[in-house]
């Protein structure tokens, strides 16, 4: 059903783009290239940003400045209904007044597309619905329409398709279903996806690459596994999963570490994967790669070691433990530990020291606003 | 929810002390003097017309004296009569309520829809549509009579650059009556469409611009068919009492015995003549007519599923 579609994605690309509206700056500059073919996903909290560039560049807003080019053509003044672009929005916005299959064929109709219907149809068997077509929106369930939405976008063939946080008002389940599907899809049709969401999850597991928005800027952009393993900015190193901070004044360089000293303990970093080399930094590790000791171990100089701390709460998830660890002068402390069989014979109020490689350190751009950020993100 | 409360009852009246059958009870109650308004005030005076209607009167002794029957030739005598009448009725009526979705629409969608972030700017904009209600209709009507009179400069510099040849004049056209039907009900047409509008998703205008749709387009697909309530109920609102108007088209205002419709008839019967079961007929006739194109417009429209 899905060769039906053909592989026929644009590049999008944005310049200097910047948006202001009465009172507030929505973007601020933004340079942006997305390759034919690619699944992006901008990721960001709600107000950086992020569903303003959506709707720039369906042409729904137009910028204060910049260019919008899709396919190396500049479409920075044509209206909305002028562009190759399709959008699966938020709210689905399927119209009301006409059954599910018109809806899915209003699309074709405006550019006077024969076979219109055998076409809707079609593509609403692609996203297995077919057999609701004559239904109205209002009494499919939200997974439904959602798909619906999606099926009235993808019929057009667009050579970007823009998904405006589409899965944000389902349940938990149907949405890991909707995100496989979603995927399969555009492997399947090869178009550009470009995906806004605030969801961290949804944008790492699906998007071949993820550009984090804070503020009306991108923090950075990069592959999922790299934005993870070395978050360059704070707000990044937060937004995507957990972080363990630690600032102090950069010294005593060898050659391929820089290290500052916190709280009696030195925490160490590989050069490469340091952003600043001197001067105030912020050193940063993921819970999950950190282990706690309840003996001060013997380590050597490959890792990190602070401590001793205590132990002021620990949280079952399920998959694994999380353990909030105070340490005097530091500040507090995550640590994951997976629940891999052995019982955790360790207790609120234990004497621990934390220890991770400093290959997994990473040395931010930033710093922290203030001492309570130090306090890891729950 | 009186109403469904009373089915429910019903349903289950085989069991004595249920709830339901209480609930019944308040239901009776509360709807008590709602339904005697209606039998005292509607269905009651609507049957002394339909008596009234086919009635016989004889003017012989000096004074109309009425005797009962069943004078079914009463509405044929008023149909052939007054058939002029009651054409240029709906004729009007539909030329005005026209010309007020014309003027209406526009108005209320820029209420509605391009005014909706300025919560103030759209009170203002209301007060003044509401705003001609302050003064009465009759001087309102003649206020409009005294611009367009024979003297009035209107008229004389329409006159002079040849629009309205020198012995032509406005007062008494059917042009002045429906611009005055117009005037006068345009609020009941702005009104319904702004509450449509003012809920009017503009998602699913910018769904459609999206799906390729230029402005017109989404115009005539997407705004007009979700508007489709409030066209609806405002036209309703402003035809049926229309159809039945008889101050502008009066003489005394800005018609003409040229202009007479259905409701001058009526009243010059009824309040002149006191030719009762005519004007009995002609009412009759009237809310038969309007019934049976609403119910046609209502149906034809499609608009169930949307109200």
């Amino acid at each position: 059903m899905a060769t039906e579609f053909v592989a026929r994605g644009a590049d999008l690309e944005l310049v200097g783009i910047r948006k202001e509206f009465p009172g507030f700056t929505a973007i601020d500059h933004l340079d942006l290239k997305i390759p034919a073919g690619e699944f992006f996903a901008l990721l960001g909290p709600s107000g950086c940003g992020k569903t303003t560039t959506l709707r720039l560049v369906a042409g729904l807003e137009e910028p204060t400045t910049g260019q919008i080019l899709i396919g190396g053509k500049d479409v920075t003044d044509t209206k909305a209904y002028q562009r190759p672009v399709n959008t699966v929005f938020q709210s689905y916005a399927l119209f009301p007044h006409m059954s599910v299959l018109e809806n899915v064929a209003f699309g074709l109709r405006q550019r006077k597309i024969d076979d219109v219907l055998a076409k809707a149809q079609k593509s609403l068997d692609l996203v297995e619905l077919g057999h609701l077509a004559q239904r109205r929106p209002a009494q499919l369930s939200g997974g439904q329409q959602q798909r619906v939405a999606l099926a009235r976008a993808l019929v057009n063939r667009p050579s970007l398709l823009l998904l405006d946080e589409p899965l944000g008002a389902l349940d938990l389940k149907l949405r890991r279903q909707m995100q496989i599907e979603l995927k399969a899809i555009q492997m399947e049709v090869g178009l550009t996806f470009l995906h806004v969401t605030h969801d961290q999850e949804e944008a790492m597991d699906m998007a071949d690459t993820v550009a984090v928005m804070n503020k009306g800027h991108i923090e950075q952009m990069g592959s999922p596994e790299k934005l993870y393993d070395r978050p360059k900015t704070v707000f990044v190193s937060k937004f995507l999963g957990q972080s363990n901070l630690f600032v102090g004044k950069a010294q005593s360089h060898n050659e391929s570490t820089v290290s500052i000293e916190v709280a009696g303990s030195k925490i160490s970093v590989p050069k490469t994967r340091a952003e600043k080399h001197d001067g105030t930094i912020a050193i940063g590790v993921r819970p999950e790669k950190a282990f706690f000791h309840e003996e001060q171990p013997k380590l050597s100089s490959d890792h990190n070691l602070i401590g001793p701390g205590e132990i002021i709460d620990i949280r079952f998830t399920g998959v694994s433990n999380q353990y909030l660890i105070e340490i005097p002068n530091l500040g507090n402390v995550t640590v994951f530990a997976q629940n891999i069989g052995k019982s955790p014979v360790i207790e609120l109020g234990a004497k621990v020291w934390v220890s991770w490689k400093v290959e997994h350190s990473f040395g931010l751009s930033d710093l922290p606003e203030s001492v309570s950020e130090l306090e890891p993100v729950a | 929810m009186a109403i469904a409360a009373f089915g429910h009852a019903t349903g289950s009246g085989h069991k004595p002390s249920t709830p339901g059958k209480k609930s019944a009870k308040v239901a009776i109650l509360l709807l008590a003097p709602g339904l005697m308004y209606l039998v005292i005030f509607f269905v009651a005076p609507l049957v002394s017309l339909v008596i009234t209607s086919l009635q016989t009167v004889d003017y012989t002794t000096g004074f109309a004296v009425y005797s009962y029957g069943f004078e079914i030739a009463n509405y044929v005598n008023v149909v052939s009569q007054y058939g002029e009448q009651i054409g240029r009725s709906f004729i009007y009526a539909f030329f005005a309520t026209i010309a007020a979705l014309l003027i209406s629409y526009p108005l209320a969608y820029f209420i509605g829809v391009k005014a909706r972030r300025y919560p103030l700017l759209q009170a203002l904009m209301l007060t003044l549509v509401i705003a001609p209600f302050f003064i009465s209709f009759l001087l309102r009507t003649f206020a409009w009579k005294q611009i367009f009179s024979n003297e009035s400069w209107i008229v004389t510099t329409l006159q002079s650059i040849g629009v309205l040849a020198s012995d032509q004049y406005l007062v008494g056209t059917p042009f002045l009556v429906i611009f005055g039907l117009t005037y006068n009900f345009i609020p009941f047409m702005t009104l319904p469409l702004y509450t449509s509008l003012e809920r009017l998703d503009i998602r699913y205008l910018e769904a459609g611009a999206d799906l390729y749709a230029n402005p017109r387009k989404v115009f005539r697909k997407v705004t007009i068919p979700l508007s489709m309530p409030g066209i609806v109920s405002g036209t309703l609102l402003t035809f049926i009492p229309i159809a039945g108007d008889y101050v502008n088209a009066s003489g005394l205002f800005l018609g003409s015995t040229q202009t007479a419709m259905l409701g001058n008839v009526v009243e010059s019967k009824f309040l002149k003549s006191y030719d009762y079961p005519t004007a009995s007929a002609l009412s009759v006739i009237l809310m038969g007519a309007i019934m049976l194109l609403v119910t046609f417009y209502v149906r034809r429209s499609g608009t169930d599923d949307l109200l």
